[in-house]
């Protein structure tokens, strides 16, 4: 999936399917299931009707009518501070890692 | 209206910012191809996504360089995934993890026989890394391992 058409024509992945929604919303709408289910069909024709390798499949979907998002998209810098520890969307799943025992945490799978 | 131009927009705003130019990565090589060798219908897909997606009771990612991965069972309950990323406005994914990592819509589409089955792990990071040398020598290659190892027939990559 893409939702940057020119990063991912720099990186060249084998085949792609670009969706032309904001930053954040690379496989549709929240909570509107019958939107990303059509979405999700019309990427995953790419595993069949592209016929090699670098092509990206369009897909024929649009945010808004007037695309008033792509004005103001990265255009200003919204990144966060770069912490160096774990940054937890809840104080609750902040315990309950803490409460976790080791194994129970295979998913750890990198440096702490 | 023309797709963003993301490359020169996200330059410009690092730039009035006095940062040193981001190094993009660009691949001068043409990727690899596998065309597919049996029906999507008949296939076992594995999800990746760089949504900083994690599971209550995982540790989440930090923001600087994590190179570290999370298995994410894919019978997970919806409402216990989060996310952590400091480079996108997670507030919709937040609202509906499926915006960034379909987990319902894949399981839909098992279920509907679309794909043949969704495996049983899925594999989240937190795709604000700025080494492109630690994403392809160590996280990209132990990923590859996993999905190796889970037997998938096709990988479904959800950047944000």
């Amino acid at each position: 999936m893409s939702s940057a058409l020119d990063i991912t024509a720099a990186v060249k992945p084998p085949r792609a399917a670009f969706l032309d929604y904001p930053l954040g919303h690379t496989t549709g709408k929240p909570h509107e299931p019958e939107l990303q289910r059509a979405i999700l069909v019309e990427a995953l024709e790419a595993f069949t009707s592209l016929t090699g390798p670098g092509q990206v499949r369009h897909l024929p979907f649009r945010w808004s009518e007037d695309e008033a998002w792509k004005r103001s998209s990265m255009a200003t810098d919204t990144r966060t501070a770069r912490h160096g520890t774990p940054q937890y969307q809840t104080d609750e799943d902040r315990r309950r890692a803490a409460e976790a025992p080791p194994e129970a945490c295979p998913a750890c799978a990198g440096p702490r | 209206m023309d797709p963003v131009e993301y490359i020169p927009r996200i330059r410009d705003t690092y730039a009035r910012l006095g940062y040193p130019p981001y190094q993009w990565v660009v691949s001068t090589e043409p990727p690899p191809w596998q065309p597919l060798e049996k029906p999507l219908a008949e296939c076992r897909l594995g999800l990746v996504a760089s949504g900083g997606i994690y599971a209550s009771g995982q540790v989440a990612f930090h923001f600087k360089d994590d190179t570290s991965f999370r298995v994410i069972h894919t019978d997970v309950r919806t409402a216990e995934l989060r996310t952590a990323h400091f480079a996108y406005d997670q507030a919709d994914a937040r609202r509906d993890p499926n915006v960034v990592f379909p987990i319902d819509t894949l399981r839909r589409l098992a279920r509907e026989g679309v794909i043949g089955e969704l495996s049983r792990h899925a594999y989240t990071f937190m795709g604000g890394i700025y080494s492109a040398r630690r994403v392809t020598e160590d996280l990209a290659p132990r990923l590859t391992a996993r999905l190796l190892a889970d037997a998938v027939d096709v990988a479904l990559l959800v950047p944000v």
